[in-house]
């Protein structure tokens, strides 16, 4: 056997410390359980029945020696939980400048869109020496995005946005893998993470011809945010009926009970969603929920749309004529039911019988575009 | 040898594999009448530890959803009638007194007492149950019960999200639920207690203890409904609702 | 003591009348399927887990075949999901959790506090009912096509996705649970309340001090789970909404409340074999235990901190930075006692009389494979690194150390040491001997390449690897020592069974240990003691110095 390998690939920022940190703990392990097997064998035959060793002042109780076993392990392990966590906060406190790919995780693969609308499905495409944040959420039960190369990995869950990050360092294909559960195809949930450096990644990007070019996330959500109706209320300004949400993100929000919290993806989406839960000071509960009415693409587009500074105050959105066109041909066949920009399918959530019904309305759009993606 | 054995006491019931106990109603297992009560409280007392472990888990789901939906919640929980809830939570507390009065006729082991008091607590809990069923069908008939049949007339329910009413509603049927199971179970051991009273088992009639044991299962019964009462039937209306109210604002 | 019996084996004969003993107290089927000897319970619950035991090992046996090819050999993805499922539900909830507590713990508590019984002895054969019916549900749902949650039943899977029979398992596993419950609920009251004059609570058995400590947790988790397994079933068959996200609900909550039960039910697995190895090393090491208080409290202290840790599964599920942060500091700090459990035994050890016979080979295992499974929870409980390798091979490996190389191999070594007493037979002690080290040979070629092969981000779980056949070597390795594992696993209950009927006469002690249990006869009378036994002395009152002398005395006097 032949390629004999015993350590994963290293090819993101955290491949370095990681292991540091992981080859430090094996050695302290090792050390210990040396340590315990020497002395108990040691002791197992020196002091075998029969054999002539001195046994004379047996000893059943030492203080000092209880202490220094408890002290000793406590003080190493302080030190590498210190350590462990040090690095645990990087990795969960992407650098502000990080580039942001949306992932969406369904039985039994995943969707992946990049910041400008190119999308793919099972490979995820990523730049070298760039900090990328992956935005990741789930359509139906929970899985995990999990790159060992990269020593990461984090859960995504129906329902909330999750998020992880990584510089890639290394050029190279590497092993993507669904880490939780998921269900019959659950190995098969994965495929590769492709390192490009950042001149092909650029290019793969532009060159993405095969598939229709189309609305960066940003753009489509703006769509959507006209289509939905979202301008009706929340205008340029702050009016009577609804805040502007013009560089809302990023904000601290106060409510109507005093509390305050920051406009962060969650509490964006929630509002979207559930508005009656969190109800800004100043307004009243008037907003009508658009959960089950909306997609999760179509959360995630207007976030991106929100986020990229959303400013309805121009009524008229500016879209090319090209982009223009191709509203016409999307909404051919939607009856109303604008599916983002990932356009899977444009079949309405209710029409989608799956095998265990259509339990939630979002999912219901994506479970039947499977047919059509494979 | 690290100890010595020579007889000790509990002659006269050792060596006995029968399961019935000798006199004065000890099993065999225990050297005296006093290791079996204390063993009996005991194990009571573990018993009632799990079963607040048990509740606990569902308090807990119930706190984290109603701290997040506070209003919708706030909105469905006035659907509930809180006349009928209170009555049964009177009714209950008026069992647990009957309850403390049997334990204390049965230490006075005055047979007819107890079992009048003991009959007491029986009626009140079928009163329990039979208000319980009432509330039951009445959200039965207004397609109240969780699943794909649940009512889509926000109306009703004063306006709150329907899926977050739902999940209150199926909270509600989960943990009223179980607590009506435990009522049916403290009834059905009751009246095993109160056969045993009728048949003058010396078990009970010698021994108030078993009595005890009963009066703790029951106490807490109704301490888990002192909790469920007011967590569903009575919620203080949130902020944000008050604020709305005051407003004047309407949809 | 002065009146220390220190006859080697085949010491005592026991007295010279035929007495009558718990297995000749009856014959009939219905006085054994009626008993409340807790002895003879303890007997019926070997049973049942011996089955179990078995029935798990054979999926584990189907996982390890399957996985020699990167593209599986024969089972489709469906079944072998179900596979893995079936596995992990029969092995945690059906055998490791009862295992030594049902049997040993059953057999023994009573005895070694100079009890006649358990207090609720009828609590305890309901106990093995319910045990039963928990387990023919879960046998139900597997004849009837299966489940395919995986032992953990992470939501919304469970609730909504999976239509398999997931509440009828569900609903057998809440049976089973009560039945560690009821367990439970006995241990405390019979170690509170039913102590032998003289019994205080420092001259306990540590075996009975981590059977306590063990109930401990049965009572306060077991309910937790039990609840939050039923709400599962609530959402699946009356459609109440709990966990479910299309309604809001939080499917990272079942998660919460899974581990806090889940988490401390590894110490349920766990602190029982602590007590059989405690007993092991003392009296094979004929010398009294080292630090007994800190062996005692470290127990105590395991149970407490065992509950406050449960959020180091979840260190990748969405839960704040924070909370990840707090809980793995307390879960460095759980590391400390089992810590000192280790390093008690060993300097145990130290200037003692060893006696290599086949409890202590199990318990030597034990000391070296739970070290392992113990530090590599260093690489779990850092968050780090964990962000890596949960739910991996390394995870697999890890808890299969604890599980399998702590618990199982102390169980066998407890076993192997009882035996005589439980039925009054010796066993073959050569074959016992190498057959504990083609288990200890066994479990590490099967379980240490999955450290290496999760290192390498195998994830756990998974049917196929063709796109990383790189793993190959590694599942190859890890199937060859299943093979001898399972071997090491069957030939016991061949050479255990045959000393029924050829076995030599046990006599009451033929170890020569210490601990009341050995002052009765072999097997025990049903009330297990002629009279009530008073307890004058310390625990584990062994004298190594002068067993040495006398021992060297004798061979000196056999010589000339």
């Amino acid at each position: 056997m032949f390629n004999f390998p015993m350590t994963p690939p290293a090819a993101s920022n955290f491949a370095g410390e990681h292991d540091a940190l992981f080859y430090a703990i094996t050695f302290l392990a090792v050390l210990f359980t040396l340590i315990v097997s020497f002395l108990v064998v040691f002791f197992a035959l020196k002091y075998r029945r029969g054999t002539k060793a001195d046994r004379s002042r047996p000893m059943y109780e030492n203080l000092a020696l209880e202490l220094s076993w408890i002290i000793i392990p406590t003080i190493l392990g302080l030190a590498f939980f210190g350590w462990g966590t040090k690095v645990y906060i990087d990795m969960r406190t992407p650098p502000k400048d990080a580039m942001e790919i949306f992932v969406i995780g369904k039985q039994w693969m995943w969707h992946v869109q990049h910041p400008n609308g190119v999308r793919e499905n099972n490979t995820l495409h990523v730049p070298m020496g760039k900090p990328v944040k992956l935005t990741m959420i789930s359509q139906d039960v929970i899985h995990a995005f999990y790159i060992p190369a990269f020593r990461v990995q984090y859960m995504v869950v129906p329902g909330r946005y999750t998020q992880m990050w990584f510089t890639p360092t290394k050029k190279g294909e590497y092993h993507l893998f669904c880490n939780m559960y998921c269900g019959t195809q659950h190995s098969e949930m994965g495929g590769r993470v492709v390192v490009l450096d950042p001149r092909e990644y650029a290019d793969w990007l532009a060159n993405n011809g095969s598939k229709p070019q189309t609305l960066t996330v940003a753009q489509a959500g703006e769509k959507i945010f006209n289509k939905v109706g979202c301008n009706n209320c929340h205008g340029g300004a702050d009016n009577q009926r609804a805040p502007s949400l013009a560089g809302i993100y990023g904000k601290t929000r106060v409510m109507t009970d005093g509390a305050r919290y920051i406009a962060d993806e969650t509490y964006l989406r929630e509002a979207i969603l559930r508005p009656s839960n969190k109800i800004t000071k100043g307004y009243i509960n008037s907003m009508s929920a658009y959960e089950g009415q909306l997609t999760e693409e179509e959360v995630v587009s207007l976030l991106a749309y929100i986020k990229s500074g959303a400013n309805p105050a121009a009524s008229e959105p500016a879209m090319s004529s090209a982009l223009a066109a191709k509203e016409s041909r999307i909404s051919e066949g939607t009856a109303g039911n604008y599916v983002g920009a990932m356009q899977f399918n444009s079949q309405r959530a209710d029409a989608t019988p799956t095998k265990r019904g259509n339990k939630m309305n979002a999912v219901g759009a994506m479970a039947a575009e499977k047919v059509g993606d494979q | 040898m690290a100890s010595i054995t020579h007889p000790g006491h509990g002659d006269g019931h050792h060596g006995a594999h029968d399961e019935h106990h000798g006199p004065g109603g000890v099993f065999h297992q225990y050297i005296d009448l006093e290791q079996q009560n204390d063993s009996y409280i005991v194990g009571m007392w573990t018993f009632l530890v799990t079963e607040v472990m048990f509740f606990g888990a569902l308090f807990l789901i119930y706190g984290l959803y109603r701290y997040a939906y506070s209003q919708d919640w706030f909105l469905a929980h006035e659907h509930l009638d809180y006349v009928m809830g209170g009555v049964n939570t009177f009714n209950l507390l008026v069992s647990s007194l009957f309850m403390a009065l049997a334990v204390r006729a049965a230490q006075l082991k005055d047979r007819k007492v107890v079992l009048r008091l003991l009959g007491g607590v029986m009626v009140c809990a079928a009163i329990f149950m039979v208000i319980k069923y009432f509330e039951y069908t009445g959200k039965f008939h207004e397609n109240l019960y969780p699943g794909p049949t649940f009512t889509k007339n926000a109306e009703i329910l004063h306006g709150a999200n329907l899926n977050k009413a739902q999940m209150f509603f199926g909270l509600y049927f989960a943990m009223t639920g179980l607590h009506g199971v435990h009522v049916v179970v403290g009834m059905l051991i009751i009246g095993k207690l109160m056969h045993m009273w009728w048949k003058k088992n010396p078990m009970v009639t010698e021994d108030y203890i078993p009595t005890e044991l009963v009066g703790l299962y029951w106490h807490f019964v109704d301490l888990v409904w002192i909790f469920l009462y007011p967590l569903f039937y009575l919620m203080p209306r949130p902020d944000a609702l008050a604020a709305h109210a005051s407003g004047g604002g309407g949809h | 003591m002065s009146t220390t019996v220190t006859t080697p084996i085949g010491g005592l004969d026991g007295s010279p009348k035929v007495e009558q003993n718990y297995l000749t107290n009856g014959h009939t089927l219905k006085s054994w399927l009626l008993t409340t000897d807790h002895k003879r319970i303890a007997i019926l619950y070997l049973i049942s887990i011996t089955f179990f035991f078995g029935l798990g090992g054979a999926f584990a046996g189907l996982i390890r075949y399957e996985l020699i090819a990167p593209a599986g050999n024969v089972l489709e993805s469906e079944t072998y999901n179900k596979v893995f499922s079936a596995h992990g539900i029969i092995m945690v909830f059906l055998f490791l959790v009862a295992v030594i507590p049902a049997t040993l713990g059953n057999f023994l508590l009573p005895m070694m506090i100079g009890a006649r019984d358990l207090a609720f002895p009828r609590l305890n054969l309901l106990s093995w009912y319910l045990f039963n019916a928990g387990g023919a549900l879960v046998l139900a749902a597997l004849v009837n096509g299966g489940v395919d949650t995986g032992w953990t039943f992470y939501t919304p899977y469970s609730s909504l996705y999976s239509n398999t029979n997931v509440s009828l398992a569900i609903t057998g596993i809440f049976l089973a649970g009560f039945a560690s419950i009821t367990t439970g609920m006995n241990f405390i009251v019979t170690v509170h309340k039913m102590r032998a004059p003289g019994m205080t609570w420092f001259r306990l058995p540590l075996f009975v001090w981590a059977n306590y400590a063990t109930a401990v947790v049965m009572i306060l988790g077991t309910p937790v789970v039990a609840i939050t397994l039923l709400c599962v079933v609530f959402e699946r068959t009356f459609k109440l909404p709990i966990f479910s996200p299309e309604l809001g609900g939080d499917p990272v909550l079942f998660q919460h409340l899974f581990w806090f039960y889940s988490h401390p039910a590894v110490y349920i697995m766990i602190l029982p074999a602590f007590g059989v190895i405690s007993e092991l090393i003392t009296n094979f090491s004929r010398k009294r235990v080292f630090g007994y208080h800190f062996i005692a409290f470290s127990s105590l202290a395991i149970a407490f901190l065992g509950f406050l840790v449960w959020g180091h599964h979840m260190f990748v599920s969405s839960q704040s930075m924070y909370q990840s942060i707090v809980f793995s500091l307390i879960t460095y700090l759980l590391a400390v006692p089992s810590a000192i459990k280790i390093f008690n035994w060993t300097a145990t050890m130290y200037k003692g009389n060893i006696r290599l016979d086949a409890p202590m080979i199990y318990a030597i295992a034990f000391m070296g494979l739970f070290t392992v499974g113990g530090v590599t929870g260093l690489h779990l409980a850092t968050v780090s690194t964990d962000i890596h390798l949960t739910a991996t091979y390394f995870i697999v490996a890890h808890f299969h150390y604890v599980m399998v190389g702590g618990t199982i191999t102390a169980f066998l070594g407890g076993l192997h040491f009882w035996w005589p007493k439980m039925t009054g037979r010796l066993y073959n002690e050569s074959v016992a001997k190498w057959n504990a080290v083609l288990v200890f040979v066994g479990f590490n070629l099967t379980f240490f390449p999955q450290f290496v092969m999760g290192f390498m981000g195998m994830p756990r779980r998974y049917h196929y690897y063709y796109f990383a056949p790189e793993f190959q070597p590694y599942h190859l390795m890890s199937s060859a020592g299943a093979t001898a594992l399972g071997l090491g696993f069957a030939v016991p209950i061949f050479y255990l069974v045959k000393s029924l009927f050829t076995g030599e006469k046990a006599g009451a002690n033929p170890w020569g240990a210490h601990g009341l249990e050995w002052e009765t006869q072999s097997p025990p009378i049903t009330v297990n003691f002629e009279t009530v036994p008073i307890v004058t002395d310390e625990v584990y009152d062994f004298d190594p110095v002068g067993e040495h002398e006398e021992l060297m005395a004798k061979l000196a006097g056999a010589k000339s």
